[in-house]
């Protein structure tokens, strides 16, 4: 039946020829853009600094993934002068290399977050969170109390390590090992954090309740790592070519 | 392909599976009035932020996933659904494939999927994909429905007894296959745990990015773009008792839209930390998509050629090519927002929202609207909706309600857009974030003035469709004749 030229009243006649022609011509497009972004080496830059998130902060970004804080908040600075002036310099990929999934968001109903980390302190934040309107009487985000009444659960932290490590994550094991107690020395005052510096350097201790971490305390030490882990004194242009 | 008996050189009439379509219409409808209530009740915690309530299944970050999967899944998803199995079945003047009994677990798996949806993000369950949200036990189900779908389609379109496939099918083939592709690539993801609803994406970073617009913008372009066109091909002509304007132009446009629409994704993402190569793709294709998203607008109105006048009498056909017009400007002010300069003022400002919906209420849900006023009689056996002059009355609000929304979602969004980047006259930036936050209040408010028309329309729909239905059954009807096709 396809001998001689291929017309279009042959392909609909044949639902299965106008299926494949269909799906063939879809496929080309995302095959082209997607697949060299793994390939090609400079895609990611190669800069220093980017870790892994701890425990307590992989626990935040869960928190700040399950609120939907991306739908009012990116996390992806452009590289416009305003931009730059505004919140600090261009976001880098290598900079969400370990972000599964991704959180650069799509609309700016509240400032960008990229580079929030250190900007305000961790007592502003608690008491940001849990009332935005005592700081911004202007601001249109909700209260986020009932964060401060919720707890993480410290004993299966592990498993989400592990499952990022599946998915490209360079957790070590004894990262995975010491992964509750990393979660606890974080958010317990006075705690002894030297093994959990060595391991995730520039972790930013929260004052949470001692062993019984809240959900704004791992929500915090989330924000407060946002776009530190580049030190920007080191990097040339030529290392953030892509 | 079955062939059934020839009686005297004709076919015996075939029997449509038509509850299903009846089914997905009432759906549709039900869904309608809750996407717009959802989408209002956001509006009023964007103009007031005590209307958040301080729990955490009220506020703004949980109760967006809800609008928007009900208003693209749930109610265009149903209208999508239901007309393609009454479109496939008439221009293929086969049956259903697959009998009853599949055609009823499509519909009430696709509905179980959409209140397990809905349920689970305002419980605290997202995998934060936009239009993807649904964890990885959901997403599951959802493919398995789908792929169901997909045999029913192309069972039917296998059985039929035309020579031809028909135009609108065509449409709704790539919708179905494309969408299938974006949503298992997009919503690949590792499980914590079996028992656990938390997944971690495969991909991460800039490749997730890339993955996640490849399929966000095919989402509009396949499940809101190409389904519904395959409507227009359908409804148009019926409403209107005239062809296809352009056979012709129709195959070049089909080509050569679903071909160029699925590079347009990086458009989303200029002057991010995808590489340059990749932004510059996009916002190309993204300007070449004008052209046969034009075709497809120039072949819906042209149809309309000597039947102009019935858009007076024909309220239902109103919505129907108002819904073309609507489109038509969505998929040129989409390609001007594709260009970095344009996109540089336009991306993170409510200007995108506008244009999102000025392509979902004035497209989506009009070109919807038009298909359900036409199918309503015909499905339930009725001479025509009990209040024709209601469908007037529904247009005029609910065309209303789309205008103060983009109008005002346009001036918020241009107005935050230049004082994000506005300088004072020592160089310094003039504006901190929250004075723009405070300069878009008023069009905020108006914004919710527009969804409250528009809601207040879809009501009067629900109202109308209701008293149709219940409305006595005349002994014998002759059915709305149309040209359209190939077949009937």
């Amino acid at each position: 039946m396809f001998g001689g030229r291929l017309t279009h009243s042959m392909i609909e006649r044949h639902a299965m020829l106008l299926l494949l022609l269909a799906l063939l011509t879809v496929s080309i497009g995302g095959i082209i853009e997607i697949v060299p972004l793994f390939t090609i080496e400079t895609t990611v830059e190669h800069v220093q600094g980017v870790r892994p998130y701890t425990p307590l902060e992989l626990a935040g970004r869960n928190i700040y993934v399950r609120e939907g804080c991306y739908l009012c908040h990116s996390q992806q600075i452009r590289s416009l002068r305003d931009e730059v002036e505004r919140y600090g310099h261009y976001s880098l990929a290598a900079e969400s290399m370990y972000d599964h999934p991704f959180q650069w968001g799509s609309k700016r109903i509240g400032p960008d977050l990229a580079r929030v980390g250190g900007k305000y302190s961790n007592d502003w934040h608690y008491a940001h969170l849990q009332n935005p309107q005592a700081l911004v009487p202007e601001s249109l985000m909700p209260r986020y109390e009932f964060l401060a009444s919720t707890y993480i659960d410290a004993n299966t932290i592990a498993d989400h390590l592990r499952t990022n490590r599946m998915v490209g994550v360079p957790y070590s094991d004894e990262e995975i090992a010491a992964a509750q107690d990393d979660l606890l020395a974080q958010s317990t005052p006075g705690a002894d954090t030297t093994a959990l510096l060595k391991r995730y350097p520039k972790a930013n201790m929260v004052p949470g309740a001692a062993g019984r971490p809240t959900e704004l305390d791992a929500l915090i030490a989330y924000l407060q790592v946002l776009g530190t882990m580049v030190n920007f004194a080191d990097t040339s242009t030529e290392t953030l070519k892509q | 392909m079955a062939s059934p008996v020839m009686v005297n050189g004709v076919y015996p009439p075939v029997e449509y599976n038509e509850e299903v379509v009846r089914k997905f219409m009432i759906a549709a409808m039900f869904w309608a009035v809750i996407a717009f209530t959802v989408g209002v009740y956001l509006a009023l915690e964007l103009s007031w932020p005590e209307f958040n309530l301080g729990y955490s299944f009220t506020n703004f970050g949980r109760l967006r996933p809800v609008h928007t999967s009900a208003a693209i899944f749930a109610f265009g998803g149903s209208v999508l659904f239901g007309t393609a199995m009454h479109v496939v079945q008439r221009t293929c003047r086969a049956r259903l494939f697959g009998g009853r009994v599949l055609a009823d677990f499509i519909f009430w798996g696709y509905q179980f999927f959409i209140v397990m949806a809905a349920l689970s993000y305002v419980m605290g369950f997202s995998k934060s994909r936009e239009y993807a949200e649904p964890e990885w036990h959901i997403d599951l189900w959802l493919t398995l429905v789908w792929v169901l779908f997909a045999v029913v389609f192309v069972g039917t379109l296998m059985k039929r007894r035309e020579p031809h496939i028909y135009v609108a099918n065509w449409f709704y083939l790539a919708f179905i296959l494309t969408v299938a592709m974006l949503h298992i690539v997009n919503n690949l993801a590792v499980p914590v745990s079996f028992y656990g609803s938390k997944s971690y994406s495969l991909f991460s970073g800039v490749q997730d990015a890339m993955i996640q617009w490849w399929y966000g913008h095919n989402a509009v372009g396949f499940f809101l773009t190409a389904g519904f066109l395959g409507m227009m091909y359908y409804f148009i002509p019926k409403a209107a008792d005239r062809p296809i304007y352009s056979y012709r132009l129709s195959i070049v446009h089909f080509w050569s839209l679903i071909f160029l629409y699925i590079w347009a994704g990086p458009h989303h993402l200029l002057y991010t930390s995808l590489p340059d190569w990749t932004q510059t793709l996009g916002t190309a294709f993204s300007v070449m998509l004008w052209m046969p998203s034009w075709g497809g607008m120039i072949n819906g109105l042209m149809t309309l050629s000597g039947a102009w006048d019935k858009l007076r009498t024909n309220p239902g056909l109103r919505f129907s090519v108002t819904a073309v017009g609507f489109y038509g400007m969505a998929t040129f002010e989409g390609p001007v927002m594709s260009i970095a300069s344009v996109n540089s003022l336009s991306h993170y400002t409510d200007w995108g929202i506008g244009h999102v919906h000025s392509g979902s209420l004035g497209w989506v849900a009009f070109i919807s609207f038009g298909a359900m006023y036409y199918l309503i009689p015909v499905l339930w056996k009725r001479p025509e909706m009990y209040s024709v002059k209601l469908i007037a009355w529904h247009y005029w609000i609910a065309t209303l309600g789309i205008v103060l929304y983009i109008t005002s979602m346009w001036v918020a969004g241009i107005m935050e857009g230049l004082m994000w980047r506005a300088y004072d006259s020592y160089g310094f930036l003039q504006y901190s974030f929250v004075e723009s936050v405070i300069a878009a209040h008023p069009f905020f408010v108006i914004r919710m003035g527009g969804g409250v028309c528009f809601l207040t329309g879809a009501l009067m729909m629900a109202f109308n469709m209701f008293m149709t239905i219940r409305g006595p059954k005349p002994a014998s009807i002759s059915m709305p004749h149309g040209y359209a096709l190939a077949g009937e």
